[in-house]
């Protein structure tokens, strides 16, 4: 358990940078928030409005330590200010009814495309040098391929010309929200097309990560030995050479995460879907500072969660990460 | 093979940018009465809603979306070289730091930071757009470079330079960068890669300077000027394919490096029915 401990402890410090990361950020960027506020929207604001952004910034007159402590204090409350879009509600409210709709979105397709990618990949390692191969240029092109294009490109040809899925909105504007078959269906007619963006550009990298390590483990003496023994293919290319290449493509489809997440902040846009990358861009254009790095926050943490998910998945699949001693 | 399709992708791209500007000489800004129309002898990728040439703007926008990729990923990759060089040859209490600093950087979720960032920019120039994506985007190269130091540091000729009086400085920037080229060089591309994604991210959201032409704000004025609904496909194909050509281009380059470097890559036909 050595390795899971190290690793929380790693992502308890990313936590506390990223938390630290945010508490920096209008201080060291250029200009007064507050005051580009005021002065874009010629003093019209509210001045519960502007009270709310100090507090929310933590901005006064006290010592930068000072105001570290109140910022680290609020937040241990859940308290992330108001948010300027949507005065006076919370920013923490504004993110709660949003971020259950990215979850679900991005999680699901996160998970249909690791699970097709990498099964590919052991397919295509497998059967290298066939026709298969001729699939390598297209995840080359797949891989360099932004979110947003292909999500531009399935709605103009499912949503605008062949009229098969909406291009926008998460339900359909005839149904209520309720834990009832019609929503439930409407949900996931509405968020075909955006989690088809997601599989199809970030699949690439799985397919091409997996396979060139499992064309690494295929040339090991234990595969070839496996197969000497007469095992089946299908047993020695799962069970054998899989089972074990299956291990540094974790890593690096943690790693990867990141970048997913980016995507998918593009893909909700394109599709209006009500997620947090969809709140991220309003915060940004209206500058409501606080939506946006209260948005930040919690993204960089579920990011951080994730990839904690995926070191336990490595802990189940490795059992030298089990061994107490070293 | 590989590395010759990509070089020529780039190549191509890279003429574009140089070169095809003078030789097309129209202004991409410029507008006309042929609002919306499709490919044809006299603009060839059709025009914009208000009759911009879309050619022209491709041939303007690869100097923009390259010039924002090169040279964000130049400073990333010092920024990489700096701390992973450093980190590997130091060792210790520096090295931990940096580690934790590199691999604090590879998890943030880079989008989110970049957009932040720019958020609070006060002016959305080109450079001030590089140096935020070259902020978020060196740690991968860094984490590379650290690992690859760490096994050159033990060879014998940097033992021997030690041994033979030269300074750590000197050691790290003579002896160990020039063998870490070819490494330095795949990461730089991969960085390039990375930065004009995000380039051309921030300026369809609208966050980078929507005044001077590059591929992403013509694919953020093709949303907005509904060119999905009237069906100008012609407005936003041609900018995401060239994105994604460069990319691939680059990949090509890449993948064709690490074959060179590991011969098991490479694509031998079927060589366990061979051996079994």
């Amino acid at each position: 358990m050595r390795f899971l401990a190290r690793r929380l402890g790693f992502y308890l410090l990313t936590a506390w940078a990223a938390i630290t990361l945010n508490f920096l950020i209008p201080r060291l960027m250029p200009g007064d928030p507050v005051e580009l506020l005021v002065a874009r929207m010629k003093g019209n604001v509210d001045p519960a409005a502007i009270d709310a952004m100090r507090r929310a910034f933590g901005i006064s007159d006290a010592s930068p330590w000072r105001q570290y402590l109140d910022y680290l204090g609020n937040l241990a409350h859940g308290e992330l200010g108001r948010s300027i879009t949507f005065f006076p509600t919370e920013v923490s409210t504004v993110i709660a009814d949003s971020l259950p709709w990215t979850v679900g979105l991005v999680g699901v397709a996160t998970l249909i495309s690791y699970l097709i990618g990498t099964s590919l990949g052991v397919i295509m390692a497998w059967k290298r040098g066939t026709w298969l191969d001729g699939v390598l240029p297209a995840a080359t092109f797949m891989h360099a391929v932004p979110y947003f294009w292909v999500a531009l490109a399935l709605v103009f040809v499912f949503g605008v010309t062949l009229r098969w899925f909406p291009v926008s909105r998460a339900y359909g504007l005839d149904v209520m929200p309720g834990l009832t078959g019609e929503f439930a269906r409407s949900v996931l007619y509405h968020a075909t097309l955006p989690a088809i963006t997601i599989v199809l550009a970030s699949m690439a990298d799985r397919i091409l990560g997996m396979r060139n390590v499992m064309v690494t483990t295929l040339g090991e003496d234990y595969v070839v030995m496996a197969e000497a023994k007469g095992l089946t293919s299908r047993r020695v290319m799962w069970a054998y050479a899989a089972r074990n290449a299956i291990l540094p493509n974790i890593t690096s489809f943690a790693l990867s995460l990141g970048f997913v997440v980016g995507g998918s902040v593009l893909t909700e846009i394109v599709f209006s879907y009500p997620g947090i990358g969809s709140m991220l861009l309003k915060g940004v254009e209206n500058e409501d500072f606080p939506l946006m790095q209260g948005i930040f926050l919690v993204i960089s943490l579920a990011v951080l969660v994730a990839n904690f998910l995926a070191d336990l998945a490595y802990v189940v699949l490795d059992p030298r990460t089990r061994q107490e001693t070293e | 093979m590989k590395i010759k399709i990509g070089a020529g992708i780039l190549v191509f791209f890279a003429l574009m940018a140089v070169l095809g500007p003078l030789l097309i000489g129209a202004d991409p800004a410029a507008t006309s009465e042929d609002g919306l129309q499709g490919p044809s002898a006299e603009h060839w990728l059709g025009t914009t809603q208000t009759g911009q040439d879309i050619l022209v703007q491709i041939v303007y926008g690869a100097r923009v979306s390259l010039g924002v990729g090169v040279l964000s990923a130049l400073i990333a990759t010092v920024l990489a070289v700096a701390v992973g060089l450093v980190g590997g040859y130091v060792g210790g209490a520096v090295d931990e730091a940096l580690s934790v600093l590199t691999n604090i950087f590879l998890v943030l979720p880079a989008l989110p930071l970049i957009i932040v960032l720019a958020g609070y920019l006060p002016q959305r120039g080109v450079a001030s757009v590089a140096v935020v994506i070259a902020v978020t985007g060196w740690a991968w190269g860094a984490r590379v470079l650290r690992a690859q130091t760490l096994s050159v540091r033990r060879r014998d000729y940097v033992q021997a330079a030690r041994a033979s009086g030269e300074g750590p400085l000197r050691i790290v920037f003579y002896e160990i960068l020039p063998v870490l080229l070819p490494v330095i060089a795949t990461s730089f591309l991969a960085t390039v890669v990375a930065a004009i994604l995000a380039e051309a991210g921030l300026s369809f959201l609208g966050l980078a300077d929507l005044s001077t032409v590059s591929w992403g704000s013509m694919l953020y004025f093709a949303q907005n000027g509904q060119a999905l609904l009237i069906g100008a496909w012609w407005w936003f194909i041609p900018p995401g394919l060239c994105i994604a050509l460069i990319g691939t281009g680059l990949a090509l380059v890449n993948f064709g490096i690490d074959e060179i470097a590991n011969p098991r890559l490479r694509t031998i036909k079927a060589p366990r029915k061979a051996r079994a």
